[in-house]
């Protein structure tokens, strides 16, 4: 055999267990999803498969359950990506100029990201708690709020609060993440433009924003298709109620509640596809700005 | 407007930087700090409705309790062994693939890459349903199998992308030498690039670790008993004795518990795992 055959195959034979497990734990099931949201399924052994073309995808935009949960996931998406983009970007250029202790303050930056957001939701949950919760507390007395309405309980706060957390979480990652951008804009740029007269602002607008503009889209799209696909955080806080159900929370309901009690399996394939089919928009896009050349 | 003098505005920089940079710390630490000090709490303190910053009286009887009254230790164990196999099988699993796509030829390599990073961007409740349908055909619903099977499949893509960058930047001379010294593929891969690449592998792992450590979706899915519960699922299910009363200082005490090493071990690989994740996306 030719060496660069046996290296193909050998190649080959290293990437096999990978795209195994890949393609049974996820490709596989995946494609099941597709399958199933063309039936009407249960979980239940007595009830029937039947096929009903595309039923469910007609029923589901009837459904103001499942209007509400993609207005509530837009919302949350774009309010909690804006704020983590915006304050993010000003986070990495504070952190980028030089102090004391810098490098113990990056490194707290990490702490939130670290945390299991099943357990953050839950410290912030215990400080959003009706009259002991420290947060209720502060904008009690910033008059923020009325007292005796809890925050987690409101339509009118409980989603803020829901994106506080997301946004706590995910903000000084991003910062982190436009910080090792900033951090390859050489330091002569500035100097140039500074001898040249240029105040601050100018200097932010005309070379730093520029210069990071890739970084903060790569880092925005991701951002994007992961609070596309919120659960944990909502799920935790409210259980979705008080008009805060996204998608993924209903859909979970759908397949995991609902379909063994009757035929809902399949009506909840469907919203898996729908909310697939949103994600794999912004996937694309992601995935073709890493320039993927290997060759 | 009048001109500042260097001098002034020097001030002015430094007054602006400092608050700010107090400001992000707070908000940053503070939640952790919170749960901490609530932990210390007894419970006259915990419900009091003039909660103070510092604990009067300091106890840890709700660290005895949160083993006490509940299987906590138990949840414990279930992470470590499910998170523990599974950043063992994809760093085995992905540093194969990764050098397979950063050294050997081999034709449609971009397109091996991006179908396994795919898969990370794959939401992990479209697949939710048939999985659960799957495994239960398998009879791995309540089995630490069932849960180390989904979590191989999610965190691989990350790790063999940071991976496969890694074994790029070593450089390549010293497996050429080898093989002209007549060292074969295999035996180069373990004598030498493996170990070379310790550093990055311990970064990876840990990474691998923490998404392990920190899924919710699955795991609530998957597991359906309480002896079975990993570490969110137990902490996101927290239970008193009657619906209404939620132990608060037993939950914070739980969460320091388990949040205390992970942000220790963060700490000490912050910078390999800042590069790690800079190179390969965002997944949090």
């Amino acid at each position: 055999m030719k060496a660069k055959t046996r290296e193909t195959l050998i190649a080959w034979g290293m990437v096999l267990p990978a795209l195994l497990v890949i393609s049974i734990i996820a490709f596989l099931p995946l494609f099941q999803t597709f399958y199933n949201s063309f039936f009407d399924a249960s979980l239940r052994p007595d009830i029937e498969k039947r096929f009903v073309g595309f039923k469910n995808y007609a029923d589901l935009f009837q459904d103001p359950r499942f209007l509400d949960a993609l207005k509530n996931t837009i919302f949350f998406t774009i309010i909690s990506v804006l704020f983590e983009t915006i304050l993010g970007l000003l986070i990495a250029v504070l952190v980028n100029q030089p102090f004391k202790l810098r490098g113990a303050v990056r490194a707290a930056m990490l702490i939130p990201w670290a945390i299991p957001t099943a357990i953050s939701s839950q410290m912030w949950k215990w400080m959003f708690e009706p009259s002991t919760g420290i947060i209720t507390k502060l904008l009690e007395a910033l008059h923020m709020i009325k007292p005796g309405v809890p925050i987690l309980g409101s339509p009118q706060t409980a989603m803020w609060a829901i994106i506080a957390v997301d946004v706590w979480k995910t903000t000084p990652f991003m910062a982190l993440l436009i910080l090792a951008g900033l951090q390859l804009i050489p330091e002569e740029l500035y100097e140039a433009a500074r001898i040249d007269g240029a105040n601050v602002w100018q200097r932010f607008s005309k070379i730093t924003i520029p210069l990071i503009q890739s970084t903060i889209g790569v880092a925005l799209i991701f951002r994007t298709l992961d609070a596309l696909r919120v659960f944990d955080v909502v799920f935790i806080m409210t259980r979705g109620s008080v008009n805060t159900e996204t998608l993924a929370v209903y859909n979970r309901v759908l397949l995991m509640d609902r379909a063994f009690t009757g035929a809902w399996f399949g009506y909840g394939s469907a919203l898996s596809v729908i909310i697939f089919a949103l994600i794999s928009v912004f996937a694309v896009i992601y995935i073709r700005s890493l320039k993927i050349k290997l060759e | 407007m009048r001109k500042m003098s260097v001098k002034t505005k020097r001030i002015i920089y430094n007054i602006v930087l400092t608050v700010s940079v107090i400001f992000v710390l707070i908000w940053c630490i503070f939640p952790f700090y919170w749960a901490i000090i609530s932990s210390l709490k007894p419970n006259k303190e915990l419900f009091d409705p003039h909660p103070t910053l510092w604990p009067k009286s300091p106890t840890f009887s709700n660290y005895v309790k949160v083993f006490q009254e509940r299987p906590f230790h138990v949840n414990i164990w279930n992470s470590i062994v499910v998170s523990g196999i599974t950043t063992l099988v994809t760093l085995i699993f992905g540093s194969f693939a990764g050098y397979a796509i950063a050294r050997l030829h081999m034709k449609g390599k971009s397109f091996v890459m991006i179908l396994i990073l795919a898969v990370s961007m794959f939401p992990q409740i479209s697949i939710l349903g048939s999985l659960f349908v799957i495994l239960r055909k398998m009879k791995l619903i309540n089995t630490y199998l069932g849960l180390i099977l989904p979590y191989v499949a999610i965190t691989l893509p990350l790790t063999t992308w940071i991976l496969q960058n890694f074994f790029r930047d070593l450089p390549r001379e010293i497996e050429e030498a080898a093989a002209i010294d007549g060292c074969s593929r295999t035996r180069t891969l373990f004598q030498i690039v493996f170990p070379m690449s310790a550093p990055g592998l311990v970064a990876t792992g840990l990474l691998t670790f923490i998404s392990a450590w920190n899924e919710f979706l699955f795991a609530f899915t998957f597991m359906q008993k309480p002896d079975y519960y990993t570490v969110p699922v137990a902490i996101a299910l927290f239970a008193g004795r009657t619906q209404y009363e939620q132990p608060w200082g037993q939950l914070m005490a739980a969460a320091v518990i388990v949040t205390v090493p992970l942000v220790v071990l963060v700490l000490i690989f912050q910078n390999r795992i800042i590069a790690g994740l800079s190179a390969g996306g965002v997944k949090g």
